[in-house]
């Protein structure tokens, strides 16, 4: 491999932090994105002067509410950075697709230390009425005179606003062409709720049993109420830096060994030329051809489980099982626990540890190779793990290693 | 939107010189796509350059209306208020064309009897006064 050719390698993950996560916390969403980056910072050993550039996604906006907590402008503002490179946006190759962005600018030498972050504030956004208040035409918005447009002009006539409704029909055809179960299918949200047992952020932490998760209502087939995550309030931050930068940090950085980006297919949500797959094929198959390393290598996965059928489409576009194959792969639990052969979603997933969209499962990672995981520490001092985020036409995978 | 007792909920598209045709062609009882006048390919969602030959020389044809479910979901979550749930959101390809999709509703079918594989036809729900006819697909005998 012409290593000339996989220049995210100059890049290390140098800190991470996160902010108080809860249902509903009531707080400035900017306050929350100061405490993480503050914590992420400190974290790496620097100060703000150290930090050069910024990256988020999705940056500023004001709907749906609580999607988005703070964009580049207020950061830079609130930090009185000094910046040589930023990036705020929404159209990227899932959430993770800004830190690959900031892995490109430190690689390219553009900023030697870059501040990534995401938060939001979807629970006390929402508040006790749930998602129907922030959905367009629901809840008292005055919405006589709303008409649908941009992508969503295709969907929402057809009383499709939810992703829910459109990755449940991604796993309808699943379930057709491969057999794959709902009872598979809930190993997704059981590993999540056994896990968040242990993670002392989590939002919800109660046991749940194979029998609650098929008395949980239906929301649209075959996804129920426990394969749709929890909105949560929470900033999460990290670090990027360029790999030279090793001696001035607090712990020996995480390596970057290789990301995923790629889209191949439409990008529509029902466009993708596989219907029982989404963008993460072509981004998992693009990350393999980057590295020698295998996916029998990776020792812990923390990948997007927005609504769990996404997972499933991860387990399969990561190739840590056949096409297909998720189903019997999770059956029963066993492999994808803490203890098992591929620890999965090990803070609890988006389904119980909170909906912090996308930015958890990179924390999570960093956490667990760093060895700072506490009770939910995955034994052995794993040394290579990935973190996987997006969903539909929307993809993106960082693979990490602890020493290089 | 529209909320009366006669015509089911429905949050409305925009229209646009772009999408207009598949919108409003239910007037005339037709399922209107974009085409390419130079090779004959279909684009839907609607755009402004062929994919295929690079032609902007795009063209509007009416369809069979005639489809096949790929898959689909019944949705049960009253998502706005107003909404009648269960109802079945599905993908069907348009005879015509392989990757021709669209996203919609199967109706005049109870849920249960909605099959990966039916074969489906079009037909418009109308909404006068706001000049916009949905199509919506049921079951082909």
């Amino acid at each position: 491999m012409d290593t000339d050719l996989v220049g995210e390698r100059r890049a290390v993950i140098s800190g991470v932090g996160q902010s108080d996560i809860g249902r509903r916390l009531y707080r400035d969403p900017l306050e929350l994105t100061v405490d993480a980056c503050l914590a992420a910072i400190a974290d790496a050993g620097l100060t703000t002067d150290d930090v050069d550039g910024i990256a988020t996604y999705p940056g500023a906006m004001d709907t749906p509410p609580g999607f988005s907590g703070a964009g580049v402008p207020e950061v830079h503002e609130a930090l009185r950075l000094n910046l040589n490179w930023y990036m705020g946006g929404l159209e990227l190759p899932g959430q993770l697709g800004s830190v690959i962005n900031a892995i490109l600018a430190v690689s390219a030498g553009l900023a030697r230390h870059v501040l990534c972050f995401r938060t939001v504030y979807e629970g006390s956004a929402q508040g006790t009425k749930g998602r129907s208040a922030v959905m367009p035409g629901g809840g008292g918005s005055g919405s006589g005179g709303y008409r649908a447009g941009g992508f969503m002009e295709w969907l929402l006539p057809y009383s499709a606003p939810s992703a829910s409704t459109w990755i449940a029909m991604i796993g309808a055809r699943h379930f057709h062409e491969y057999g794959t179960t709902r009872a598979q299918l809930a190993q997704i949200a059981l590993n999540a709720r056994k896990n968040a047992a242990v993670n002392p952020k989590a939002i919800y932490t109660d046991p749940m049993s194979m029998d609650d998760y098929f008395a949980a209502r239906m929301i649209s087939w075959p996804l129920c109420l426990f394969d749709c995550d929890v909105p949560c309030d929470g900033g999460t931050a990290m670090i990027v830096s360029r790999a030279d930068t090793a001696p001035d940090l607090r712990k020996p950085p995480l390596a970057v060994e290789a990301v995923g980006t790629a889209l191949h297919g439409r990008p529509g949500w029902a466009d993708y030329p596989d219907l029982t797959t989404m963008a993460c094929h072509d981004a998992g198959a693009q990350l393999w051809s980057r590295t020698d390393l295998k996916p029998t290598d990776v020792q812990l996965a923390e990948m997007y489980d927005g609504f769990s059928f996404i997972t499933m489409c991860w387990l399969e576009a990561m190739r840590f099982c056949g096409k297909g194959e998720s189903g019997p792969f999770v059956e029963g639990g066993e492999r994808i626990a803490r203890d098992g052969l591929l620890p999965l979603n090990t803070h609890g997933g988006q389904l119980s540890a909170g909906r912090l969209h996308g930015f958890g499962f990179l924390h999570e990672a960093c956490v667990q190779l760093w060895g700072e995981a506490g009770e939910r520490q995955v034994p052995g001092e794993p040394e290579v793990g990935v973190a996987c985020a997006g969903g539909g036409p929307l993809g993106g995978t960082i693979l990490l290693t602890r020493s290089r | 939107m529209t909320t009366t007792g006669d015509v089911p909920f429905r949050i409305l598209p925009r229209i646009t010189d772009r999408n207009a045709h598949y919108w409003q062609g239910g007037r005339e009882g037709e399922l209107r796509l974009q085409r390419c006048r130079q090779c004959g390919y279909y684009l839907h969602p609607p755009g402004v350059i062929c994919p295929k030959c690079w032609s902007k020389d795009l063209g509007v044809e009416a369809v069979s209306g005639r489809a096949e479910v790929l898959t689909f979901s019944v949705n049960h979550q009253q998502w706005m208020p107003g909404l009648d749930v269960p109802f079945v959101l599905a993908i069907v390809r348009l005879v015509e064309q392989d990757d021709l999709r669209i996203t919609t509703n199967v109706v005049n079918c109870p849920p249960e009897e909605v099959a990966i594989g039916m074969p489906v036809r079009v037909l418009f729900e109308p909404h006068v006064d706001e000049e916009v006819w949905i199509p919506l697909f049921e079951p082909a005998s």
